[in-house]
């Protein structure tokens, strides 16, 4: 079992894990892959196993995704501050604003998130920084620019944590999906 | 030493969905195409990528990109079973109109009409949204799509009577969540690394 058979419930032999298996290997083996490139790689760099693993944490629980938070709660330390930020956090997306045009009708307002002052404290400026990164790109990332990566780089990351940080929101933001998809499937078969 | 991000400025911002052919602009900096490590070129996969901006920033995590490379390829290209091409598209052209990512849109919505040769119901996803009536069977994958995109996700059983109303089997219903939740990823790279504006012609 991989970590997307473990959190959607796929059992060895089962209906799913052979179409997983016959159907799309290599999809399911680089899943993985991504998996453990990103939470178990042979070189962290300035991206710590546990930031890794708190900045999971804060996102699962954005989805609503019980399951799969406390999958990565184990090695994200405390996690009451980022309990906390979840709880002021959640709300539903995807919002955003559109280029400036014919587009416009269709922008949809939602909030933008700062952490608050006392979990700041508890998170430190890199985590906090990333929170307010992360809960843009989990919800309105159509708002997204440049400023938003300044903010990260101003609070420590460097440029190439800038890129394995983004890549772990979005490939959470897959592995969550994916997840979600296949339980209700396997449910259904 | 603090990193900086790459100001664009004076470029055209593409205002509205489309099928033409699109730039990226990267935010940060992409790794030199004369400084890439033997590990980096091998994570393009593609040895034609050198060329683009995105796939060199990413390569500064050669590892993550590699992985998610393979992923999205066996996910669209594999040719054994599951959705056709045309379809899997759909579904990643869906995804990318509802995230608002307009870059990614352009790229899938151009496969989506050239496999499934139906350019104008494809223009018409662009234009109108996911909301757009195309047929029932494609209705019911980008349905399937949306609840898989929103968050939190809403994708439920209904969605998966919907798909096999329509005629898709396990195998299909299977590539409905992977290429939608797979576009969960690649619209978030594109939107908060760069932005798109018009090819050169």
């Amino acid at each position: 079992m991989d970590v997307i058979d473990t959190l959607a419930g796929i059992a060895a032999g089962s209906h799913l894990d052979s179409i997983r298996r016959t159907r799309r290997p290599t999809a399911r083996e680089h899943a993985q892959k991504s998996y453990e490139s990103l939470f178990a790689p042979a070189d962290f760099g300035g991206f710590s196993a546990a930031e890794r693993h708190a900045v999971a944490v804060f996102i699962a629980g954005l989805h609503g995704q019980d399951a799969i938070k406390a999958f990565y709660a184990g090695k994200a330390g405390n996690t009451a501050p980022i309990d906390a930020e979840i709880a002021a956090a959640t709300t539903r997306g995807p919002y955003g604003a559109f280029p400036k045009g014919p587009l416009s009708s269709e922008d949809t307002a939602g909030p933008i998130h700062r952490v608050a002052d006392k979990n700041r404290a508890a998170l430190g400026p890199r985590l906090a920084a990333a929170f307010e990164h992360v809960h843009m790109l989990v919800f309105h990332p159509r708002d997204a620019d440049a400023r938003s990566l300044q903010s990260l780089l101003d609070a420590g990351w460097t440029t190439t944590e800038v890129v394995t940080l983004s890549q772990l929101v979005a490939f959470l933001s897959f592995q969550i999906r994916v997840v979600a998809g296949l339980k209700v499937l396997a449910a259904k078969s | 030493m603090t990193d900086k991000t790459i100001p664009q400025s004076g470029h055209v911002v593409p205002a509205v969905f489309t099928r033409d052919m699109l730039d990226w602009l990267p935010w940060l900096e992409p790794v030199a195409a004369d400084q890439m490590s033997e590990r980096q070129l091998a994570s393009l996969v593609d040895a034609a990528r050198m060329k683009s901006d995105y796939f060199r920033l990413l390569a500064r995590d050669p590892d993550v990109l590699e992985a998610r490379t393979r992923t999205d390829k066996d996910i669209f290209y594999n040719p054994d079973a599951g959705l056709p091409r045309a379809e899997r598209e759909l579904a990643a052209a869906a995804t990318s109109r509802l995230n608002g990512c307009i870059y990614c849109a352009s790229v899938h919505a151009r496969f989506a009409a050239t496999y499934s040769k139906r350019p104008s119901d494809v223009d018409k996803l662009l234009a109108e949204g996911t909301g757009a009536d195309l047929d029932k069977r494609w209705n019911a994958i980008v349905a399937g799509s949306v609840a898989l995109t929103e968050t939190p996700v809403s994708f439920g059983p209904q969605h998966i009577d919907a798909l096999r109303a329509v005629g898709l089997d396990d195998d299909a219903i299977v590539d409905v969540i992977n290429a939608a939740s797979f576009f969960n990823w690649a619209n978030r790279l594109m939107l908060s690394l760069g932005e798109p504006t018009p090819a050169k012609a």
